[in-house]
């Protein structure tokens, strides 16, 4: 009989007692194991959006940590935008060179240059005066017909790398601001999926799970391709609307200009309309009928194909059937501008990728190509408008010409919208939310301070903000629940020290015996303390496991809210629970010293009785 | 075997005297003997085999068993004589009621430092009677099965003497013979010395040797008490 085999009989033998105890132990470890595990969760969370591939974020001067959560998380609101030429200053030449093609300060360098041509081509004809500006108007309107060009060549912009060009290794622009349901819409470059490694220890960039990166231009779709996090295209479900008007091309054309679709297309006998992301099927017979009105009353011109049309769409019997699905490739999205539920843009996206989860808040966004997202209704910056040379003397425009004016600039803009395939923004309109700069760990806190010194932007670390937020929020939490479930295992293993000391009355007899049959002191002691400590690794196991399982039931939940993937074992806290063995063996000896030392004193000859 | 020479015991007494229990100028027992040891009830039998296993230390004199005096050994020391050399059997039986029979005869091999040997603890068990009951608890067996299961867990790590308190004094009539008959017929097999410590005549009558302990001890049991 081994010592182990004597403690094991010992406890059996208070079957109900040791399992109660056991229970308490169980249930403390229990808490132990889901303490550390949502700290390992946590601190995974952390990890995975502190590993950023990246080391700065400028944005607009002001908190550091709403720059943080807006850029990193998605969270609260971008404070303000950077110009787009601040941006450019952390390119290198070609690159900022390449940008500046489409910037009226370059289009109107080149003007200027043809114009200085022109001027030495007509001066040798004779021409001047009207006769010039009459040659020299329409190649202005061509370039760039709506704006006033600065006749002067800018020739500070071009031929320099940035001011922090030589020192970025990459910077990537966000621009924020619109929404896909409640996802954020981020304008950016490919870059951010192409260049950025945003797991430096492993090296891996945001990988695809379906499809491809979105690209500068599309032959296909031009500037307008968006890709989707992994938990958008989980999440956003879309209504599809089986329709009977198969080929009806009058039909197809009233839904496409009367409905928000994701996609619109023939099978299976019947006109399938994927609906936007929170329309409803209400909205487009609602549509429909406003369009009928709209076309008793006059407002509205139709053929007698397209009233037939609308007719067999508002017939009773049109929907065959209805159905779900997730968005996925091909879907056209339309972001909504400012807020979840703003007014939807009329440019639609084409998802032309779906990324793999990656545990970051990038699973919980929408990227579109920013070339796409400057061509969107109000994402052109308001810029103010030099004045005509002959008005510059003027009075100021009155009320209502500032009015018509912004009319004219939002006419402008919806055509721009509704162009197939619109020429980019100008630079000088163009603005960023954010720039994600990796550059060289020495040059950060330099750039930082560079930045953060100047008038136009701010600088931050964000993996030391984001360090700083979670043990402001996060720390104190898990200090105040470990010390809890730490309290509960000591009020378990008093529950072990109870439940042992108790029963030394009655086992006075047994430990009697065994010195009589010549078990030392030490080694009744021994036995004793074995107990205590199989017991509270008996509870232990137990807890552990129930731990385990309580995570592994919730990581469903876990994923869901924190893109962190948790199986039964959570292999960051396994380390840390490792050290429960030691603990529970150590708690167990403390209090198993008490009952042991008695078992130790007993009076052989007195407990033996005869 | 056994050898007691001036040995001496008494206990503490509430007011600060000794009474006076034990005082042996000298008593021995050989090798593989059988003897009986009698005397009226408080005389000092139960506390003279606790002083021979060391489970109680004398006051002074010497205890040797085997030729080792206990009385010099640390208690460590004492333990280990008692686990290697003496097997003990009680009028209460004594056996662990959380253990089946089985482990009850192994409990008797653990704590020798020898090697524990479930073959002989069968065997023990099948010499007893036993063999079909190896895996029953105590609560599980008969008064008699009790006390046989503590004569081969008194035996289980072949002792050279065996102390039997009163091992009959629980037993119906009908078994007491077949207890008594068991215990000096294991003891001889395994030469094994034997004392024990009976009430009943129709026991002590059948060994050759019967001590009675008031002839053997100094003491009187209508001693008065030492003095301070």
């Amino acid at each position: 009989m081994s010592w182990f085999r004597i403690a094991l009989r010992s406890i059996q033998q208070r079957g109900v007692a040791s399992l109660l105890t056991m229970l308490s132990m169980a249930l403390g470890v229990t808490l132990v194991v889901a303490v550390l595990s949502i700290d390992g969760v946590l601190a995974e969370s952390f990890r995975n959006n502190a590993s950023l591939g990246y080391n700065i974020i400028v944005g607009a001067k002001g908190g550091q940590e709403q720059l943080v959560l807006n850029t990193v998380f998605f969270l609260s609101r971008p404070i303000e935008n950077v110009p787009y030429t601040y941006y450019l200053e952390f390119l290198k030449q070609p690159e900022r060179d390449r940008l500046q093609r489409d910037s009226y300060a370059a289009r109107g360098a080149e003007v200027w240059r043809e114009t200085a041509e022109l001027q030495a081509l007509t001066g040798n004809l004779g021409l001047s005066g009207a006769a010039l500006d009459a040659v020299a108007a329409p190649i202005e309107q061509s370039l760039v017909p709506d704006m006033t060009l600065p006749r002067h060549p800018p020739v500070e912009l071009k031929g320099r790398h940035g001011k922090y060009g030589q020192m970025t290794e990459l910077a990537i622009p966000l621009c924020l601001g619109d929404f896909y349901g409640t996802f954020r819409v981020v304008g950016t470059t490919p870059a951010l999926f192409d260049d950025l490694v945003y797991d430096i220890e492993r090296n891996r960039k945001f990988e695809f799970a379906q499809g491809r990166n979105f690209v500068w231009r599309s032959p296909q779709h031009g500037y307008f391709e968006a890709v989707l996090g992994a938990k958008v295209a989980s999440d956003i479900q879309l209504v599809e609307l089986h329709l009977n008007v198969a080929g009806n091309a009058a039909a197809r054309a009233l839904v496409t200009e009367r409905a928000n679709w994701s996609r619109i297309d023939e099978r299976d006998g019947a006109l399938v309309v994927a609906l936007g992301q929170g329309t409803e099927e209400s909205d487009v017979f609602l549509s429909l009928r406003r369009l009928q009105k709209d076309a008793e009353e006059g407002k509205r011109q139709l053929d007698d194909e397209q009233q037939q049309a609308l007719t067999a769409l508002l017939d009773p019997g049109v929907v065959l059937r209805r159905s779900q699905r997730n968005v996925t490739l091909g879907d056209a999205i339309a972001p909504a501008h400012g807020e979840p539920g703003g007014h939807l843009h009329q440019r639609k996206f084409t998802v032309v990728g779906i990324l793999k989860p990656s545990g970051t808040p990038n699973d919980r966004a929408v990227f579109i190509n920013m070339e796409g997202f400057y061509l969107m209704e109000d994402h052109a910056k308001p810029v103010a408008r030099p004045k005509p040379e002959e008005a510059a003397e003027g009075p100021p425009l009155s009320e209502s010409e500032q009015r018509a004016q912004m009319a004219e600039d939002r006419r402008r803009q919806q055509e721009v919208e509704r162009a197939a395939d619109p020429e980019p923004l100008p630079a000088e309109l163009r603005e960023v939310t954010a720039i994600l700069l990796k550059v060289d760990v020495m040059f950060a806190p330099g750039i930082e301070n560079y930045i953060n010194e100047g008038q136009q932007a701010q600088a931050a670390l964000p993996v030391a903000v984001i360090t700083r937020l979670f043990e402001f929020f996060v720390g104190p939490l898990k200090r105040v629940l470990l010390l809890l479930t730490v309290m509960i295992c000591v009020v378990s293993a008093i529950s072990i020290l109870v439940s042992i000391y108790n029963s030394m009355s009655e086992r006075r007899g047994e430990i009697a015996v065994m010195r009589a049959l010549g078990a030392g002191r030490g080694t009744v002691m021994g036995i004793i303390l074995l107990e205590a400590t199989l017991l509270a690794l008996g509870g232990g196991v137990l807890g552990w496991l129930l731990g385990h399982a309580g995570v592994l039931i919730a990581s469903p939940w876990i994923e869901e809210h924190t893109s962190v993937h948790v199986g039964f074992l959570t292999w960051t806290t396994l380390p840390t629970e490792m050290l429960l063995i030691p603990g529970l063996i150590v708690l167990a000896i403390v209090v198993g010293v008490w009952p042991a030392i008695s078992a130790y004193q007993t009076d052989v000859a007195k407990s033996l009785g005869k | 075997m056994l050898q007691l020479r001036q040995v001496k015991k008494s206990y503490a007494e509430p007011d600060g005297g000794r009474l006076p229990i034990l005082d042996i100028p000298l008593w021995e027992v050989k090798d593989g003997e059988q003897m009986v040891l009698v005397g009226k009830s408080g005389c000092g039998k139960t506390t003279l085999l606790h002083t021979i296993a060391g489970i109680t230390r004398a006051d002074s004199g010497e205890i040797s068993i085997d030729g080792i005096n206990i009385a010099r050994l640390s208690e460590a020391g004492v333990d280990r004589v008692r686990a290697n050399k003496l097997g003990y059997v009680f009028q209460t039986f004594n056996l662990l009621a959380g253990f089946t029979a089985l482990e009850n005869v192994l409990l008797g091999m653990t704590f020798g430092g020898g090697r524990r040997d479930p073959k002989r603890a069968r065997h023990l068990l099948e010499r007893v009677g036993l063999a079909h009951r190896t895996h029953h608890r105590p609560t599980a067996l008969s008064v008699g099965e009790q006390q046989r299961v503590a004569v081969a867990r008194a035996l289980a790590n072949r002792p050279s003497l065996l102390l039997a308190d009163e091992p009959t004094a629980n037993i119906d009539p009908r078994n007491q013979q077949k207890i008594v008959d068991l215990i000096r017929e294991t003891c001889r097999e395994e030469n094994v010395a034997l004392i024990i410590v009976t009430h009943a005549p129709e026991v002590a009558g059948q060994f050759s040797r019967v001590d009675k302990l008031e002839e053997i001890n100094l003491v009187r049991a209508d001693a008065p008490p030492l003095e301070k």
